[in-house]
């Protein structure tokens, strides 16, 4: 209960109250993403409400579990407050149930402050038939340092909560529990890629802090140590990056993490990293962009910077999970891939996934993830550091230590001697060269899952952390026997083989993404100058089909019937242009 | 043995280095560059310490000085500009094992990396680092450099620097645990061989300041102070850059200087009266991020598995 299998926390609202909230959706079967309006809310106060109001999070008949202190407040302004916005809730059609949780904490602990959200958890678990012996035993793995005292005193808020909620609730939610077969962990994005840096054998994190990626090194900064690896915050992003790559350099395997801004900073030593062939995973964290914009808040703005971002042309790979569970094996693929491409591997996930948790199965370690980078042998002098093969770009890579191997690494042009060379047949092969790692590794990966029918109508295109709205509004809409199937892009650098011969089985084929498109219908927008959603961009490019886009930036995980609406609307168009 | 001095050592050493070994490319910099005796010292150091060769990184930004690692017959990184110190802190992290050289210049260090060398400072890892400062930005033809001279006419101030130039080296000791700063020039080979000595044998960041004749760009801004070392002020100590007497003797101001006295040395630093040329300041107990960063290196794979196989199990439900 304490452990939700979906669930992502809101960030605050900065505007109003200041105050923060957690929302939770579980199910029987898997839960791939936050869902739609809520059914139940839990409120501490009135105010804090209306910011979730605004973002659609309610709907007529949810219901509202209200703190009722502050009918009877001191202060006759919070008082008149309270009424009218509980006058309020009425009138939009909410169920509103005022309960006394201050009271009835008061009755068992000093400051009902401290542990009114137990109390909160207690109602909740007699509202949806919980084990309560789990939750007590949950209460003790978090409090049990605290004391025998602070634990005893949870356990009474708690009980109190179920007792006063079987007493006066008059209606009760079945969710019936189904036992896993394997053993399964629970965690947010950030955790999960924080435990994949571990066990993917990284040996540092460099990083500068930045939100919403900071709290991979949070947790890193606890736990790396343990496993041999060492964190580095450094001075600015900038900074940050370069020292991972002096790692690199040496031999090393090192991982940065940051987001929109940071990765901004990082570009010149990205530019670096490909020019020089310099392995680095790079963790994007992605958040509203551009400049500071929306920090807290989800998009997935960043894919065009991290594909095109640097000047020139810097081949890179970079690649997006779209669950949790994937945020940690990803990590293990990318470390992997940067050190057979010789490269950057940028990771792109957001604050959707980053702040989110799910269950998922406990990977299962394995040796070979923490193999060391290079054979540190004496290097074969006749070997040149930039020993193309012309058939896939890829080089063996000599590292400090290595009798033999001496070379100097520059950014600038360079044969395969790595010696300065400006002389034009020289650069365009280099060029050719590093580009040609891109396709070998596009020719390794396989053609997307497709989320539905091989062929229809509307075929719907996603990456990212959207994957699970996106294939339950599908799934709805084929219920009602339309032809529309989806797919989620994993790698959007190189982009996975066989779009084309995909996309021309479907009528239509529209992305659906969290970052700025100009919507089509707009007076002032005509298809000569509409600026297109970012993977649609590269899938139109990319495979000269007509891609559509739809696409918001609300700072939020779109929810699946945002999606449902606009992919019906879609069919709807398309049903009357062919008549 | 018979006759053998007490301090010979027999330990036969299964490679032995000349100069050859340590040198690289043919030096594309100007005929009369300072730059170039630089190099040659750095060579002759590495011979004399007999350094291995892959086991030596050259590190350095972007800028004439920076051109140094291709010279050399090492490994070196020859990176971005002003990005030399994060890359060569970065190298040392995790590689205890190795020499690092950083080759710098006043452009590269003191201008658009300036915010790097505050902090590489600070964190006091191991290396060598040379700022070759010649005043001005000569790769990209005569642009002012933050040390360049008040009232110097460069292509971006045709009329004359509006500012006072930087101090790189009050900058320097102003920074929380700098360990070793010194000063000296490209054309006193002696001074300039045992300050590198001495820096190299340094436990920390050896920030060393080398005035560094460009006879293209600049060809005046050190002509008085090479015609006549009354401008200079030697600094001497038993702790100091050790001299032989006939090097000593050419200097007509001297100076005793205790390189452990730190305000002292933020006097030396700022004297206007004379360009101090020495050690200026010298502390072996200045903390070294490198001992933090190289934690965990030895660990073994089973010893990994065991922590991340327990670290998963935390988040079983």
């Amino acid at each position: 209960m304490l452990k939700p299998p979906g669930s992502y926390s809101a960030p605050p609202h900065r505007s109003r109250a200041g105050a923060s909230g957690n929302r939770i959706r579980f199910a029987t079967d898997e839960v791939t993403n936050m869902g739609e309006a809520a059914d139940v809310v839990v409120a501490f106060n009135e105010q804090v409400l209306y910011s979730r109001i605004d973002v659609g999070a309610l709907r007529e008949g949810s219901v509202i579990f209200l703190e009722s202190m502050w009918a009877n407040h001191e202060d006759e302004e919070a008082r008149n407050a309270y009424t009218q916005a509980v006058q309020d809730f009425k009138e939009r059609g909410y169920v509103v149930i005022e309960v006394p949780m201050e009271e009835e904490c008061r009755k068992l602990v000093a400051d009902p402050r401290r542990g009114k959200n137990v109390w909160a958890v207690g109602m909740l678990c007699a509202l949806y038939d919980r084990d309560m012996e789990k939750v007590r035993q949950e209460i003790r793995t978090k409090l049990g340092r605290k004391g025998e005292e602070v634990v005893k005193a949870n356990f009474g808020l708690l009980q109190s909560g179920y007792d006063w909620a079987m007493e006066n609730v008059s209606f009760r939610y079945q969710v019936p529990v189904k036992e896993s077969d394997v053993p399964m962990v629970v965690m947010n994005g950030n955790q999960a890629a924080a435990l994949g840096i571990m066990a993917a054998g990284f040996d540092i994190l460099s990083m500068y802090p930045i939100t919403p990626a900071t709290s991979v090194s949070h947790y890193l900064a606890t736990n790396f140590h343990r496993c041999g690896g060492f964190l580095h915050q450094a001075e600015d992003e900038i900074a940050a990056i370069g020292f991972a790559l002096g790692a690199s350099y040496a031999g090393k395997t090192p991982v940065t993490v940051t987001s929109g801004p940071g990765l901004a900073l990082k570009t010149e030593f990205i530019g670096l990293a490909v020019m020089a062939e310099l392995p680095i995973v790079i963790l994007v964290v992605q958040r509203g962009s551009p400049s500071t914009g929306l920090p807290t808040r989800v998009e997935q703005g960043d894919l065009l910077a991290a594909v095109h971002g640097e000047p020139g042309d810097a081949p890179k790979v970079v690649m997006a999970p779209s669950t949790i569970e994937e945020c940690f094996h990803f990590m293990i693929t990318a470390r992997k891939l940067a050190e057979t491409f010789r490269g950057p591997v940028v990771v792109l996930t957001d604050a959707n996934l980053a702040t989110g948790q799910t269950l998922y199965p406990r990977p299962v370690m394995k040796e070979e993830w923490l193999a060391p980078p290079i054979d540190q042998s004496d290097w074969d002098e006749n070997v040149r550091p930039y020993e193309w093969d012309p058939k896939t770009g890829f080089s063996p890579r000599p590292v400090p230590g290595q009798r033999g191997g001496e070379y100097v690494l520059t950014g600038l042009a360079h044969d395969e001697g790595s010696h300065i060379a400006y002389d034009s047949d020289i650069n365009q092969r280099a060029m050719s060269m590093r580009g040609r790692k891109l396709i070998t590794i596009q020719r390794s990966l396989k053609p997307p899952k497709i989320h539905g029918q091989p062929e229809g109508d509307l075929l719907v295109v996603g990456w990212g952390s959207t994957r699970g709205a996106i294939e339950e509004a599908i799934a709805r809409i084929q219920a009602d026997g339309h032809k529309v199937s989806s797919i989620c892009l994993r790698f959007l650098h190189p982009l996975e083989p066989g779009l084309k011969e995909i996309f021309q089985r479907f009528k239509k084929v529209m992305t659906v993404e969290i970052n700025y498109s100009d919507d089509a219908d707009d007076p002032f927008v005509s298809p000569q100058n509409r600026r297109y959603a970012q993977l649609a961009r590269l899938l139109r490019s990319n495979t000269l089909v007509d891609v559509d886009c739809w696409s918001r930036v609300p700072g939020v995980p779109l929810p699946p019937w945002w999606i449902e609406k606009a992919v019906r609307d879609k069919l709807d168009r398309l049903k009357k242009e062919n008549g | 043995m018979y006759g053998m001095k007490q301090d010979w050592e027999l330990e036969p050493r299964p490679r032995h280095f000349v100069l050859e070994d340590y040198v690289g490319g043919q030096p594309r910099w100007c005929t009369g560059c300072g730059d170039h005796a630089v190099l040659g010292a750095v060579q002759r150091l590495m011979r004399d310490e007999q350094l291995t060769p892959e086991d030596t990184v050259v590190v350095s930004g972007i800028g004439c000085s920076s051109r140094f690692p291709h010279y050399m017959k090492t490994y070196g990184f020859h990176g971005l500009h002003g990005r030399a110190l994060p890359v060569a802190c970065g190298i040392r992290s995790r590689r205890p094992d190795l020499n690092i050289f950083v080759a710098t210049g006043d452009g590269d260090c003191t201008a658009i990396g300036a915010g790097h060398w505050i902090h590489a400072i600070r964190y006091n890892m191991k290396m060598t680092v040379m700022l070759l400062d010649n005043h001005i930005y000569g790769l990209t033809k005569m642009q002012s450099s933050p040390t360049s001279p008040q009232g110097n006419r460069s292509n971006t101030h045709p009329l004359g620097a509006f500012l006072s130039p930087i101090n790189p080296l009050s900058v320097t000791l102003g920074v929380t645990n700098a360990s070793f700063v010194a000063q000296t020039v490209d054309w006193n080979p002696p001074h300039l061989y045992a300050t590198l000595q001495a820096a190299h044998k340094h436990d920390g960041l050896a920030f060393i300041r080398i005035l560094q004749r460009c006879p293209h760009y600049m060809p005046q801004v050190f002509a008085a102070l090479q015609q006549d070392t009354s401008h200079a002020v030697l600094l001497t100590h038993a702790n100091g850059i050790p001299l032989d007497d006939d090097v000593a003797r050419m200097f007509k101001v001297k100076e005793e200087h205790d390189p452990s006295d730190i305000l002292r040395a933020r006097y030396q630093a700022e004297r206007r009266d004379g360009i101090v040329l020495g050690l200026l300041y010298h502390n072996d107990n200045a903390e070294r991020y490198h001992e933090y960063s190289a934690a965990g290196l030895g660990m073994s794979a089973a010893d990994k598995i065991d922590v991340v196989q327990e670290t998963m199990d935390r988040f079983l439900v």
